[in-house]
């Protein structure tokens, strides 16, 4: 019998900056075709994991494998949607041009987009309900539309595996909708996806699963079974103020 | 900001190779005698002079490459990095000149090239290895390196056996200095920078817009960003004869801080910037060769600045002039909504059963004098809003003026209704946010209202809200 193939498996990765880790041993076997949320306090290495798993940061230790490969060889099959504060939306590009990037990684060096993949990116500038600002210059939208715009850009990234980066920070509740069906969307297509976040009481309506960590995994598996005082309270360690908030939001769910 | 000092050999290499074939004899401009600068403007437009030919390709030359770069640099706020590349040359074009002590083009672009990337090298390692941040780095690298430079050539300026004319030129540029090999160089680098940005124009552009992005998707971030360093810092080089050490940096930003301003694609910017850059390279040697071999640089960045002052003044979207004419223009209409508002109000106080208004019940109820409301009345009557007889003193609404006198008070009043039983404002503070959102609110915005607050007929304090049928065109605020 064959071993599965995880779309992400990560074993015992270590991450450090300035040779202080900041992620230790991580040991991850993400199942297809879920929705997963990563949770934990600011500091936590929720980024840099993601970071580690699209190579953009030194591993310390340990291995990283998309679909059974290491990244580099399966580039194609993972999208992603970084921060939106990590660019200048001043930058001279219109909202087509920044859906387009999502295919240069399909498109190799040199070849620039063609037909197809207009046709693409207006698809994907559809789903998100952007179409009608295609030729805008970037800098004339607000944070939600900025938001859908890198959203379009990964659906444009054709991928089955993403990896987005707080999507949900600062935008208004139009986008959020927008984003949560777009995601239930993407996992009826059997993608998987992984989102960093940050508000409690939604990660437990949004997501399959969750991820707690906090330099290392705490806990992973089934929103159900993880979203519970005693992890959190873990996961938080003895912050008072994030303490009272799990507090509330279990007693809630009761 | 990390270079590979072995491709940057590579690439040294190849160019030294093509110059082995070029003409290493530097043809000068010295026998200019006294001419009318009309002569001599037909001297250099006739392009029938050796030099003027040299220098004008070479201007040209430095402005595509120049351009073309700055663009980059400017739109990835690298605009600094520019300006430590340039200055920290300087000590290698004297280390150039004391190896052959000769002028010689490729042992200066050598020397030059090695040294701007040894300066960014050092800006990177000090923010690498320090708590420094890059702004601190910039400045201390481009001052010690210039600094360095500064003493070399002083040196050499003092030793008797150096032949060391056209050294000087260095510093604030000549472009009748350049030789037929330094044109040479300068085509290999100009034509090598356009095959970088036309073939990795899509990659330069994720690269700048998103480096992170970029990586991810497999494109080879770092060799696109050295070849990107090491054709700056070529492009600077081969600048430096025409536009001098210290304002080299300029011919890159400034193009293409113009360019910045009047678009926003990167394909335009990038086409504007190099057009820009050519622009100023012409100009600044034709004004050179009028005043006879004047230092070129000054005028080239001159020349520079002034379209970037054009653009900055008249960018259609970001200029200065049309900034404020947009203001003007707005200005202007609320004035005389405003004043129709007033002379609606008068005939609402009358019960509307007189058919004008004197400029004097005008002036009573906005408690103005009666030069300022005959200014206003003048106005309003240039635009045809009224039928204004001066002699008399009494205005006339025509048929235009009453339906935009109606629309300027039923805004008023669906606002101060709206903000009173929507947003639960006191009813005394609404007039001064309604005598502002009157003149802004579009026509859909004001069906909206009507819609949600069922069609009033009367606003908080009582009276009439105004309606405007047969209204079709909407007002943009």
């Amino acid at each position: 019998m064959q071993p599965e193939v995880f779309p992400l498996e990560i074993h015992d990765l270590t991450v450090a900056y300035n040779k202080r880790p900041v992620l230790y041993g991580v040991d991850l076997q993400v199942p297809a075709g879920k929705l997963i949320g990563i949770i934990g306090p600011n500091g936590a290495g929720k980024s840099t994991l993601i970071k580690a798993v699209m190579g953009a940061v030194p591993l310390m230790s340990g291995w990283i494998q998309i679909f059974g490969k290491p990244y580099k060889e399966n580039l194609t099959r993972v999208g992603y949607v970084p921060q939106r504060e990590m660019v200048d939306w001043d930058f001279p590009v219109s909202v087509m041009d920044v859906v387009l990037m999502g295919r240069y990684g399909r498109l190799g060096l040199c070849r620039r987009p063609g037909k197809a993949d207009r046709e693409i990116a207006r698809d994907c500038l559809e789903k998100v309900q952007m179409l009608p600002y295609a030729d805008r210059q970037i800098s004339n939208l607000s944070g939600g539309q900025q938001q859908r715009v890198f959203l379009a850009r990964a659906l444009a990234q054709e991928s089955d595996l993403y990896l987005m980066d707080e999507p949900f920070a600062g935008v208004d509740a139009t986008t959020e909708a927008a984003i949560v069906t777009l995601l239930q969307d993407l996992k009826d297509r059997g993608k998987t996806i992984l989102v960093v976040h940050h508000d409690l009481p939604t990660a437990r309506s949004y997501f399959d699963m969750l991820l707690l960590i906090n330099m290392h995994v705490v806990a992973f598996g089934p929103t159900e079974q993880t979203f519970t005082q005693e992890l959190l309270q873990k996961t938080y360690g003895g912050r008072l103020t994030i303490l009272s908030e799990v507090a509330q939001t279990v007693r809630g769910a009761e | 900001m990390k270079l590979g000092a072995n491709r940057a050999g590579l690439g040294i290499f190849l160019l030294l190779l093509i110059l082995s074939f070029a003409n290493a004899e530097a043809a000068r401009i010295g026998d200019i005698v006294e001419t009318t600068p009309m002569e001599q403007a037909a001297r250099f437009f006739s392009l029938s002079d050796k030099a003027v030919q040299l220098a004008l390709a070479g201007s040209v030359l430095l402005g595509i490459s120049c351009g073309l770069l700055g663009a980059f640099l400017v739109v990835r706020k690298m605009a600094l990095v520019g300006d430590v590349l340039s200055h920290a040359v300087l000590p290698g074009v004297a280390l150039g000149f004391l190896w052959g002590m000769t002028k010689n083009p490729v042992a200066i672009l050598i020397g030059a090239t090695a040294a701007g990337l040894l300066g960014t090298f050092t800006v990177s390692l000090i923010t690498r290895t320090t708590r420094l941040k890059e702004d601190a780095a910039l400045g201390l690298v481009l001052a010690s390196f210039f600094a360095v430079g500064l003493c070399l050539m002083g040196m050499i300026q003092k030793l008797p056996t150096a032949e060391k004319s056209g050294l000087d030129k260095f510093m604030f540029g000549q472009a009748a200095a350049m030789s037929g090999a330094d044109i040479t160089l300068m085509s290999v680098v100009t034509i090598l920078t356009c095959l970088l940005v036309i073939v990795f124009y899509k990659e330069l552009l994720v690269i700048s817009f998103d480096a992170t992005f970029a990586r991810t998707t497999g494109i080879p971030v770092r060799l696109l960003h050295e070849a990107f360093m090491l054709l700056l810092a070529f492009s600077v080089v081969i600048a430096l004869q025409a536009v001098g050490v210290v304002l080299v940096s300029a011919m890159l930003i400034t193009p293409a801080a113009a360019a910045y301003l009047l678009t926003d694609r990167m394909h335009r910017m990038l086409i504007l910037s190099a057009i820009f850059g050519v622009l100023a390279g012409v100009a600044g040697a034709f004004f050179s060769f009028l005043g006879s071999n004047l230092p070129t640089g000054p005028f080239m960045v001159l020349a520079a600045s002034t379209i970037f002052a054009g653009a900055f003044a008249f960018s259609p979207k970001h200029g200065v002039v049309p900034r404020w004419w947009r203001r003007r223009v707005k200005g202007d209409r609320i004035g005389r909504e405003n004043t129709l508002k007033a002379i609606y109000q008068v005939l609402e106080a009358a019960d509307f059963k007189s058919e004008g208004v004197t400029t004097a019940e005008l002036a009573k109820h906005r408690h103005n004098t009666l030069e300022t409301t005959l200014r206003d009345a003048r106005k309003i009557a240039r635009f045809k809003l009224v039928d204004f007889d001066d002699v008399r003193g009494v205005m006339r609404l025509t048929n235009e003026g009453w339906r935009q006198a109606k629309i300027i008070v039923r805004n008023h009043r669906l606002w101060e209704l709206y903000l009173t039983s929507r947003a639960n404002y006191q009813l005394d503070h609404v007039h001064d946010d309604a005598e502002r959102m009157e003149h802004l609110l579009g026509e859909d915005t004001v069906r909206e209202l009507e819609r949600r607050l069922n069609f009033p007929q009367t606003d908080p304090h009582g009276r009439v809200i105004p309606s405007v049928r047969e209204t079709t065109t909407s007002r943009e605020p």
